[in-house]
């Protein structure tokens, strides 16, 4: 898949967004049961302002990847099947409730409605605030559904992409609260940076087992189902265009093998051992620089998550595709200066040109998905 | 329940193209506007087709033959790219099954691409909406051209019939003849797309003859004569009673 760059943003900014806005509620309910100090309203109400900034970037960054974002309102009409379409209408509700969530703590409306003792009377910022939580939840299933419920996807289509949704957004959004709270409320430092280290464990494992399993998938199509045809041995000789479709640019990442490899584990440093040792360094010291570093770190890391996320996962269709052809036909054409003529795909082969074949475009992949990956040759290219 | 429907005969196809310029030339001439050609006779052309013609050389040479493979949306009958599309926009017809994207509400994000495993969707770059093949609605229901003429624009092209079309739910069609003696097959049967266009396999004709069989053994006189005859009231069995 060749990743849109908005969509990054807008995963890793709405994870960040709902995990904040969780953060936030569950130091507010441990405190309305007198196990953690009450904060003031300005506390929580600053910290959903940074939590619907958040997931208002988001929202706005998500934008630019629609060819026709003046139609976007039509997203949410079919909520009964899909699930983008449902992510759709939960974000702004997302936005909203914690928009709202944010605004009665900032004008203080401290009315208890049920007349429990709450210790901070004031449960209806609690109930809002619940019901903001069960719609962040939701959220996250619905982003992790988008991805997972497209079975021919084999890397996506399991039950741990939304889990790894919710617990990598869960996590940077409770780094990002201890930050906040190391400013504002450090008293809360422990409670938060120790739930942001649980959480990050917790998604460190569930991401190593997606990781292990991608890893260990059997791809269920091939060549042979693909157009029909049994025979081991099958090479292709045209893909039916020239300089690229919407298909070689869409189903490729098109980035540096060198890249692609080692992108893995940077961002398995980055978004895991990293940020845990920062945490625990900043919560030590109580230091700001070094839990927002913590955080900015762990953000980045998630990027490179969310990226790796979208090219790792090859479109059973672009097996149909070899993919070693792609650029060396393109280099072919660019040396001799052929014009391709009406007739998309027809091109002469040079002669001495030796083709990969299928199977060495499948050992390619296979190396590529590989744990550890072999170098691949580099083919001399058409003299 | 109608399901129109292509089959594609893998056997007599020569990879012309000439299904693949027909397509172009009718559906970017259409009322929903012309459809993405980049660079046409220059550096990397590119554009937006519906149907595109791959080939595969199977087996290895000397011991390899040739195979032509037009590929274009197979029209699903469980097509999994409508349920995905938030808007709308992609829809399966109920009166003929053909499945199509309503330009019109399209919002250009690209899941339903994602969402179909044989690539049969291309983004249009300059309408910046998805598109795909249409069966060419605008011209098998036209009741302004001759009925004989009212087929999809490819298949009216192929020029070695490769590519037949009709209502594969009608037992007595002629696609679904062909399906049923020609060994139809679908594309990637794992999924459980059904897919409603089918492809025909490359067939081999042969016929055995044994070497005796091309001498004539049933004339042992080796002469193009009247053969002899036994007496009239011996009882006859032609050409087995022997002599």
């Amino acid at each position: 898949m060749h990743p849109a760059f908005s969509v990054i943003f807008l995963t890793t900014l709405i994870g960040t967004g709902q995990g904040l806005f969780l953060a936030l509620y569950t130091s507010e309910s441990y405190s309305a049961v007198k196990l953690l100090p009450a904060q003031s309203g300005v506390f929580y109400a600053w910290g959903s302002a940074i939590a619907v900034v958040l997931l208002a970037l988001g929202l706005a960054t998500s934008f630019f990847h629609l060819g026709h974002p003046e139609r976007a309102w039509r997203t949410a009409t079919k909520w009964r099947t899909s699930w983008l379409s449902r992510e759709v209408i939960v974000l702004p509700a997302v936005l909203g409730a914690i928009a709202v969530y944010g605004v009665v703590h900032a004008l203080g409306w401290n009315l208890t409605l049920f007349g429990i003792d709450t210790g901070v009377s004031n449960d209806l910022t609690l109930i809002i605030g619940a019901g903001g939580v069960l719609l962040t939840f939701t959220l996250f299933l619905c982003t992790g559904m988008i991805y997972a419920c497209i079975k021919f996807l084999q890397e996506w289509s399991t039950w741990l992409t939304p889990v790894n949704y919710l617990l990598l957004g869960t996590a940077s959004g409770f780094t990002l609260a201890t930050v906040y709270a190391a400013l504002y409320a450090p008293e809360l430092v422990y409670f938060l940076g120790g739930w942001a280290i649980i959480i990050l464990l917790s998604a460190f494992v569930t991401r190593t087992a997606s990781l292990i399993r991608n890893a260990r998938l059997k791809p269920k199509s091939s060549l042979q189902t693909a157009i029909g045809v049994r025979h081991q041995t099958m090479t292709q000789r045209s893909q039916g265009q020239m300089g690229g479709s919407y298909n070689t640019r869409e189903y490729f990442h098109g980035a540096p093998m060198w890249l692609f490899r080692s992108i893995k584990w940077v961002f398995l440093v980055l978004v895991f051992p990293l940020p845990l040792l920062l945490l625990s360094v900043g919560m030590n010291n109580l230091s700001v620089a070094i839990l927002l570093s913590a955080f900015l770190i762990q953000y980045l890391g998630l990027l490179m998550e969310r990226w790796f996320f979208f090219c790792f996962n090859e479109s059973i269709m672009a097996r149909c595709y070899d993919r070693a052809q792609c650029k060396t036909r393109l280099t072919f054409w660019a040396q001799t200066g052929r014009s391709p003529g009406i007739f998309p795909g027809l091109l002469p082969v040079p002669a001495s040109r030796t083709w990969p074949s299928i199977s060495s475009m499948c050992w390619q992949m296979a190396v590529c998905l590989s744990p550890n990956p072999e170098p691949v040759p580099e083919r001399p290219l058409p003299t | 329940m109608t399901q129109l429907a292509l089959v594609i005969d893998l056997n007599v196809c020569v990879g012309c193209h000439a299904c693949v310029t027909s397509c172009k030339e009718w559906n970017t001439s259409g009322m929903a506007g012309s459809m993405a050609d980049d660079n046409p006779y220059d550096a990397d052309p590119t554009g937006t087709f519906f149907n595109r013609v791959q080939t595969f050389e199977v087996g290895e040479y000397p011991c390899s033959e040739t195979v032509h493979f037009p590929k274009s949306c197979l029209h699903c009958e469980d097509p999994p790219c409508v349920p995905v599309c938030p808007t709308g926009a992609s829809y399966k017809r109920e009166e003929d099954g053909i499945v199509l994207v309503d330009y019109d509400k399209c919002i250009g994000c690209k899941y339903c691409s994602w969402a179909c495993p044989y690539g049969a969707r291309e983004f249009d770059e300059h309408q910046k909406v998805m598109k795909k093949c249409t069966l060419c609605v605008d011209r098998i229901y036209d009741e302004n051209i001759p009925e004989a003429e009212r087929k999809p624009a490819c298949v009216r092209a192929c020029p070695t019939s490769a590519r037949l079309y009709g209502d594969v739910h009608d037992p007595d069609s002629e696609v679904s003849i062909a399906i049923r003696e020609a060994g139809g097959y679908q594309l990637m049967p794992e999924w459980g797309t059904n897919p409603a266009n089918h492809y025909l396999p490359r067939r081999k004709t042969k016929i055995r003859i044994h070497e005796d069989e091309l001498v004539r053994a049933d004339n042992p006189l080796k002469k193009e004569t009247d053969r002899p005859t036994g007496p009239i009231d011996e009882p006859t069995l032609d050409d087995v009673t022997s002599w």
